[in-house]
């Protein structure tokens, strides 16, 4: 039995020595998006509003900043466009490349939550010619208020479709921002 | 208790080395001297009956101890031995459906002696119900899952063949991933053995279902409880044991050839075995399985991306001797399994969408494509086994496993990744064990084994998703003594102690700021190796000592009744995923951290079982209860905010736990031709710290079955089950609140409500043809879900998805040659 012990004792040294000791390569998660910048460029050429969430530790347990730069005025309209950013690499990696470029896999709702008025509606298409949203317009901006506005990135959507509620697939992004009408 | 193994193990070493030479060369010598004395040409002579009907059994192989003389009976039962000497001898009887026994012959001329041998109580039981059957442990209840019911189940998964045993169920991911519960726990609790090798990989999650083709098996043992110590310690919910068939001592090419069509998933399966068997002991056999479904259905529409293709196969040789042999066993099993694809969500809005909706979220038209999200799992096992019988010592045996894992999960991806898996787990065990099985007392048998394991994890980093199971090394050393002493004809006594030491060397990233936020870093600065600007390079090492023992007691009252008592005491360490987690789980919608400070789970169990067997009807009855110190589960405690959405946080946390509950089988055959049986599964799991129900808790289950047989009519077999789970009213309240921008409200995620009651119809026939040259053909047909019920599973990770399986009609045919 001894010996047989042995034999144990130098199988599991055999078996350490075999192993490697490299460390791990660090993973460098390439698809996470870590930051949303909406930009509307108002129809009177004024200062640009921006709208930004940013979690640069993704799903760490750090909670998203965010921020928005002004107040929108009800008597103009918007310019707006979407851009997704993965902060953790160096330089930060340009995301909305890739969901432009899989245009038909993607789509951009917005939600205008009660009491804000406004028509916020796609202005860039797929190449199915059904809306990709990563750009769009706001007008029929009625009265002055508060409330909130979402932006939700859908991958998989069914296209195509009535709105978010009907669109199922699943959500990549999604950011509510607090805005203010003047 | 360590000490007395320890001077006993000391003993038997010192007797081994004395007396084994000087027992061969004796035994050499006596044999050569009786040549000259005796008159060696005695007759032992007979027939091998059966008890109970008092027919002849053919094909039993006769073997006297000691020797290699063996004999077969024949078709008429009959049996010769020639040449012998006058002498006492042991005569072992083996027979495929008996019990072996030994009888003592005392020869002093030509012996003609009828040798009766008792069929196995049910065999037409299809999950016998034996307590004797004696593969971890006299005294824990038992159960067989026979051979004709694998056949019959030759196209399902392990776990479903596996409800059809009292007080196990299962737990789900979609209806082709499905793990065994036993007593209410799975995962690392829950060992299972192919071929005696720990199958490795299923442990880490609810969606890694077994690798293990049920084909490859013969017998199915359940063993409810730690107490089968010379497989695990660290068992706390029981040991599933698959079994090869044993060969025969004869020269002998059988096998058989199942094919299955079912009518949900438009699917089917085949599978071929040969066994070709020697007198001499040689046997090789050769396995090979093939299965492929499409889309499942529930009962009211197509349930997208279910399918799955298996292909399997396995070879085994050997050499069979009483005295001395060995055996190469090689299996390798490939599955692809789609993942149900209305259960890809993102975030906790998209899980109210699907809580919420009465139908489920994505349908496609039926398909045999498997697309994204699915999984590919390859597992390959070579097993080395040597074994030598020292007479009046023991058995010795030895065994080397290597296992391989590979486990490919493939999520709907972006980009470049778009085909790239987002798991890639690459997972290496080497096992080596050596047993020892005494023979040298003969009122007190005991068992002996040391078992060492190296295990290498891999995950692969091109993934370019951060890995939930690090990269590690574990070291498994463990050591066991068991034993049982028959202290007379009604009283047995049964005990062991087992130790393991486990190691886990670990290289692990973490995110930054969850190690900040733990206080990691602090508590656990010296194990950092190497600070990146978001993430940690760590080596955690840990290591367990962790004691299991168990002591039970057999009791025959009379020729019907048997009690038994158990008293197990398993210790598990915590395995990687509840160490090292840290990230989000996308199929389940949710992040899931691990926590690198557990301590091992000590379980202490309690089971009863009283069983009645008389000529017609068996009643067993199991309650049982189980404290468990330290319980490793995984609980919600907060909602994080991150830019893709809002999602619940769950923790492995440790708590103290207690599980008690009742198992009851019964089969009565009420006429020769009509049998009942009935089984009730009934248990209560209770956080007892927190005073709360522990979550994912078999329901109460309720099956009978009434079944007709006709022997004399080609084995014509009619049978309606029912099958009754009622609703889970014990779980823990987990649900929270999110902002849905739809509705511009809080909405509640209902991810803890049990669905309701569902009662099931199954239906079941076949019928048997016979052949000339021991050929047989079985025809069957079987519909599950007669009544094509829409239901959910409480214990099926889809449930908030989509419905459980509709109706199914099957279609099967054997032919055993």
């Amino acid at each position: 039995m001894k010996k047989l012990y042995t034999y144990a004792l130098i199988a599991s040294l055999l078996f350490v020595s075999c192993s490697d000791d490299d460390d791990p390569v660090a993973v460098n998660e390439e698809e996470v998006i870590t930051t949303m910048i909406v930009t509307l460029v108002p129809s009177d050429a004024s200062t640009n509003i921006t709208l930004k969430t940013q979690d640069l530790d993704g799903d760490g347990p750090n909670a998203p900043v965010v921020t928005v730069s002004g107040n929108l005025k009800a008597s103009l309209t918007y310019a707006g466009s979407v851009k997704f950013l993965n902060e953790t690499e160096t330089p930060a990696e340009d995301i909305t490349e890739e969901v432009e470029e899989e245009d038909t896999d993607h789509q951009v709702f917005y939600t205008v939550g009660s009491p804000l008025v406004m028509n916020v509606v796609s202005t860039n298409n797929d190449s199915d010619g059904n809306p990709l949203g990563t750009k769009f317009k706001i007008d029929g901006i009625s009265s002055a208020g508060s409330g909130k506005l979402t932006f939700t990135l859908r991958h998989e959507p069914k296209k195509p479709n009535t709105g978010l509620t009907d669109a199922g697939g699943s959500t990549d992004l999604e950011a509510t921002f607090d805005i203010v009408v003047e | 208790m360590s000490i007395f193994i320890n001077f006993r193990i000391g003993n038997f070493n010192l007797d081994m080395k004395l007396k084994l030479p000087i027992l061969i060369l004796s035994c050499f010598l006596f044999s050569t001297l009786e040549i000259y004395s005796q008159n060696c040409d005695y007759n032992f002579s007979g027939v091998v009956i059966d008890l109970h009907d008092q027919s002849p059994l053919s094909n039993a192989t006769l073997l006297i101890e000691g020797t290699d003389n063996i004999a077969i009976s024949d078709n008429n039962g009959y049996f010769k031995f020639s040449g012998l000497c006058p002498s006492n001898y042991s005569v072992t009887v083996s027979h495929l459906k008996c019990k072996s026994k030994t009888f003592s012959i005392k020869l002093d001329g030509n012996l003609q002696k009828n040798l009766k041998l008792e069929h196995h109580i049910n065999e037409l039981n299809e999950v016998i119900v034996l307590a004797e059957s004696d593969k971890g442990s006299k005294t824990i209840f038992e159960n067989k899952i026979s051979n004709e019911l694998i056949n019959d189940n030759s196209s399902s998964v392990l776990g479903d063949v596996l409800k059809n045993v009292s007080g196990v169920s299962s737990i789900n991911s979609g209806n082709s991933i499905v793990k065994p519960i036993i007593n209410g726990l799975y995962g690392s609790r829950v060992e299972i053995l192919n071929n005696e090798v720990n199958i490795q990989d299923q442990q880490w999650g609810i969606e890694h279902a077994p690798s293990i083709d049920i084909n490859s098996a013969e017998n199915i043992y359940v063993i409810k409880g730690a107490g089968a110590l010379q497989y695990s310690g660290s068992a706390i919910g029981g040991i599933i044991i698959a079994e090869p068939s044993k060969t025969l001592l004869k020269d002998s090419l059988y096998g058989k050839t199942l094919v299955f069509g079912g009518s949900n998933g438009k699917g089917g399966s085949i599978m071929s075995k040969l066994t070709r068997t020697y007198q001499s002991g040689w046997f090789s056999t050769i396995q090979g399985t093939f299965k492929r479904f499409g889309d499942f259905n529930a009962p009211d529409y197509v349930m997208s991306n279910t399918g799955f293709i298996d292909k399997s196969a396995s070879f085994q040789i050997g050499l069979n001797q009483y005295n001395y042999g060995f055996e190469l066993f090689l299996s390798s099993v490939n599955n692809e399994i789609g993942i149900l694809r209305a259960s890809h969500l993102h975030t906790a809005g998209d899980q109210v969408r699907a809580i919420n909706s009465d139908s489920i979220l994505y349908v496609d038209e039926f398909t045999y494509k498997i697309a994204h999200p699915n999984q590919k799992v390859t597992h390959n096992l070579a097993k080395l086994k040597v074994y030598k019988r020292f007479q009046d010592f023991g058995k010795v045996t030895f065994q080397y496993h290597f296992q391989n894992n590979k486990r490919l999960e493939f999520d709907i991806r972006r980009g470049i990744n778009k085909n790239t898996s987002s798991t890639d787990l690459r997972l290496k065990t080497h096992t080596l064990t050596l047993d020892f099985d005494s023979n040298l007392f003969e009122k007190f048998d005991f068992k002996y084994g040391i078992k060492g394991e190296f295990q290498n994890n891999f995950p692969n980093p091109e993934t370019g998703v951060k890995r939930i199971i690090p990269d590690y090394d574990k070291y498994d050393f463990g050591t066991y003594f068991i034993s049982n002493l028959k202290l007379n004809k009604n009283w047995l006594l049964e005990g062991g102690v087992r130790y393991d030491y486990s190691k886990i060397d670990a290289l692990k990233y973490y995110r930054k700021t969850f190690w900040e936020s733990r206080n990691y870093n602090n508590i656990y600065s010296n194990i950092v190796i190497n600070e990146l600007t978001n993430q940690v390079l760590t080596n955690p090492v840990r290591n367990f000592n962790n004691f299991s023992a168990t002591i039970g007691l057999s009791k025959k009252i009379n020729n019907f009744n048997r009690v038994l008592l158990n008293y197990s005491i398993g210790s598990r360490a915590p395995n990687p995923s509840e160490l090292f987690s840290e990230g989000l789980h996308h199929s389940s919608a949710r992040i899931e951290l691990g926590d690198l400070s557990f301590s091992a789970e000590k379980s202490h169990k309690i089971g009863l079982t009283l069983s009645h067997k008389k000529n017609n009807i068996i009643i067993i009855i199991n309650p049982y209860i189980n404290s468990i110190n330290d319980f490793i589960y995984i609980n919600p405690t907060e909602i994080q905010q991150t830019v893709r959405g809002s999602f619940q946080v769950w923790e492995y946390m440790q708590t103290n736990a207690r599980i008690w509950g009742i198992d009851t089988d019964i089969n009565y055959d009420f006429t020769e031709k009509f049998t009942l049986k009935s089984q009730i599964s009934y248990l209560k799991g209770i956080d007892t710290t927190n005073d709360k129900p522990l979550i994912n808790m078999p329901p109460l289950n309720f099956k009978n079955e009434i079944s007709y047989r006709n022997l004399k009519f080609h084995n014509f077999l009619l049978s309606i089950q029912s099958d009754f789970t009622f609703k889970q009213n014990d779980f823990p309240n987990n649900n929270f609140e999110v902002f849905v921008p739809i509705t511009g409200k809080m909405e509640l995620v209902d991810v803890s409500s049990t669905p309701s009651a569902y009662h099931l119809l199954n239906f079941r026939s076949s019928v048997e043809f016979k052949k000339e040259n021991n050929i047989k053909i079985k025809v069957g047909l079987s519909i599950n879900n007669l009544l094509n019920i829409s239901y959910k599973n409480y214990l099926n990770r889809m449930r908030n998805y989509s419905h459980d399986l509709g109706r199914n009609i099957i279609l099967n045919l054997s032919l055993i040659y």
